[in-house]
């Protein structure tokens, strides 16, 4: 084999037209990480969203938490099922749910409207969606127009802070409290009692039941007991596949649109590399008639100058990787199209990403290396030398 | 046996339309242990020679043996395989690899065999010693002269045993003095290790040192003793 530190020195001989490849090939691995990392990041907030041990009961043949809506007799029959887990005091951990979308002006542009949910919920909702954590304030008191707002609301919207009003549904309503929840969907979400919500939105009717389950396993006992119940027309999901399969959508769209636009920023970049890869094996053809001279095989030369390549490559890949490091954890937001509703989330570049990102660089060098390499291989000697 | 058997070679070129004939039925011996020098205008097939003998071209008719062996017939895998292992050759432009140290570039044919990191590490430094480098073994090319370059390239081509050594002008760009030392060592490597030598020069010191003198004009062979090339000077 020719010893790979002669195709390594050869790089670093020519540093200009070594750094314009590799960081051809860098700019492609830095958006392909950018915005596969956006698709997780998407993928993560919603999968966290939902917890194994809840179950959500959707009207049937429902799709989202709009366009469902359930009585309050089916909330009675759900809160008196033996699947339901009740609380310390006893009360089973139901949280019947209104859930609605509302416009609101955007912080930095006031003529932007973005549709923000608010969700009614129970009294126990704080203990069902164990991810929830109240950050500052006090939980809203029953029976007054209060709300506690996600923490990813309060930068991007005006009046979301503790003490502050926020105006929706003809009424002021009074931030009592920011809660988090471990960076999920719901934290895009503003939250009040479910009584307070009903008469100013939609009336007397839940658009969601959510309640947790006594043993997590029984889930499908669960399932099949309330959805062959005669009294009741309902769906039963387990949380977290309900909120998996709203992301599938969107996510598998960015991941598309990561591939398509990469892939079309790739062919620029395999370009260069056929480009360097050229010039410099026609700058050292008299070497390579050397190589071939002392006995070395054309395939060991192929293998030679894919290696010099795939190298470049790798700088490049290492160079995208750092680039896209920064956008790690910066908050981003879209329209969740599952559900119509804005929900923030963060980029997520996991080291993961980054070993596609390197590996995607060294395809794009081995495709790139490959016909001059191919040309190297097949130079006869004596022309080579001449 | 000659060691080099040249029988009936034909060969020739085409360039754009014109057929260029460089050897029309050579017929060559050359023995084992021979220092031989190959001389003749420019253009007169010396370097086209070589070539065939050491399988980097083909003939266009006839056969080359080396050793025994039929180099004229062997496959282009064969060939590398077989250069490898009987072939040290050496050009008039040193054509070292200039990324590599003079250790790294002595080291390149030994890469090739199955030997050791240690045994090429012993191979490489009694080569470099015999061309008297031992201590420009970290050098680069472009930190050696030229001489020291081209010795470098003959400790390559020395350092895996080769059956022949084939020279193509080796001393065309050096110094008179230069040349002396590269030539003086090809006749201690030919008397004192037995290397087969064939070198083509245009330098009547490079023939004089050499055992027998082959002058090529048009691809026909004069052979001349070495008393008349001498006088020719
Ligand atoms: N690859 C080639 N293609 C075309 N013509 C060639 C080629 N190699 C050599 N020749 C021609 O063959 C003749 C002999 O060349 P060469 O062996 O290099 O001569 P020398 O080494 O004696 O100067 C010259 O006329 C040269 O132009
Ligand atoms: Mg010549």
């Amino acid at each position: 084999m020719i010893p790979i530190v002669y195709n390594v020195r050869s790089v670093v001989r020519r540093p200009v037209s070594t750094a314009l490849t590799a960081l051809g090939v860098g700019l492609v691995v830095a958006v392909f990480i950018g915005m596969l990392a956006l698709a997780n990041g998407f993928r993560a907030a919603l999968a966290k969203t939902g917890s194994n041990t809840n179950a959500l009961v959707l009207r049937k043949g429902a799709d989202s938490e709009l366009s469902s809506g359930l009585g309050r007799d089916v909330a009675s029959i759900i809160a008196a099922d033996p699947h339901v887990a009740t609380g310390a005091d006893n009360r089973p951990l139901v949280s019947p749910e209104v859930y609605v979308l509302i416009p609101l002006a955007k912080a930095f542009d006031t003529t932007q409207i973005a549709n923000v949910v608010v969700r009614g919920v129970s009294d126990q909702a704080w203990q069902v969606r164990s991810n929830v954590k109240i950050t500052a304030g006090q939980r809203p008191t029953s029976g007054r127009p209060e709300v506690c707002v996600g923490s990813r609301l309060t930068k991007r919207f005006p009046h979301t802070g503790v003490g502050q009003t926020l105006h929706f549904a003809g009424r002021d309503w009074t931030v009592t409290c920011q809660f988090s929840a471990a960076g999920s969907a719901f934290e895009s979400e503003i939250w009040g009692e479910n009584e307070q919500f009903m008469p100013v939105f939609r009336g007397d009717v839940f658009q969601s039941i959510t309640f947790r389950l006594k043993d997590p396993a029984t889930f499908d006992d669960a399932q099949r007991a309330l959805q062959a119940d005669k009294r009741l027309t309902v769906d039963v999901h387990r949380e977290s596949e309900f909120y998996a399969q709203q992301s599938q959508l969107l996510g598998n769209i960015l991941s598309f649109l990561a591939i398509m636009i990469t892939g079309i920023m790739a062919v620029g970049a395999v370009f260069g590399a056929i480009n360097t890869m050229y010039a410099a094996i026609a700058s050292r053809a008299p070497e390579i008639g050397v190589l071939l001279t002392l006995g070395f095989r054309p395939w060991t030369v192929l293998v030679s100058f894919l290696a010099e390549s795939a190298f470049i490559a790798v700088i490049g890949g290492v160079l995208g990787g750092l680039f896209s490091l920064p956008l790690n954890g910066i908050v981003t937001s879209t329209t969740n199209w599952s559900s119509f509703s804005e929900i923030a989330f963060s980029f997520r570049v996991t080291p993961a990403l980054l070993l596609v990102g390197l590996i995607f660089a060294v395809v794009m060098g081995v495709v790139g290396g490959f016909f001059p390499a191919l040309r190297a291989a097949r130079l006869q000697v004596v022309q080579a030398l001449r | 046996m000659a060691l080099v058997e040249i029988r009936d070679v034909y060969k020739s070129f085409q360039r754009d339309t014109q057929r260029i004939d460089v050897f029309t039925g050579l017929t060559l011996d050359i023995d084992a242990g021979s220092f031989t020098a190959l001389m003749g205008p420019s253009g007169s097939g010396k370097s086209t020679l070589l070539n065939l003998i050491a399988g980097l071209d083909k003939p266009t008719r006839g056969t080359v043996r080396v050793g025994g062996e039929a180099v004229s017939e062997m496959s282009a895998s064969q060939l590398a395989a077989w250069r490898a292992r009987h072939i040290g050759f050496v050009f008039q432009s040193f054509n070292l690899l200039p990324v590599l140290t003079a250790y790294q570039n002595v080291e390149l044919p030994l890469l090739l065999t199955r030997l050791s990191g240690k045994e090429r590490n012993e191979r490489v430094k009694i080569a470099l010693d015999v061309v008297g480098l031992a201590d420009r073994a970290d050098h680069y090319p472009r930190q050696l002269s030229g001489g020291q370059e081209q010795r470098t390239a003959i400790a390559r081509a020395i350092v895996a045993d080769p059956t022949v050594m084939l020279l193509d002008e080796p001393t065309g760009q050096l110094d008179a003095k230069s040349s002396q030392e590269v030539l003086a060592l090809l006749q201690r490597l030919n008397s004192e290790f037995t290397k087969t030598i064939i070198i083509v020069t245009h330098d009547a010191h490079a023939a004089e040192r050499a055992k027998m003198v082959l002058h090529l004009e048009k691809g026909d062979l004069i052979e001349k003793p070495r008393a008349t090339a001498a006088a020719m000077r």
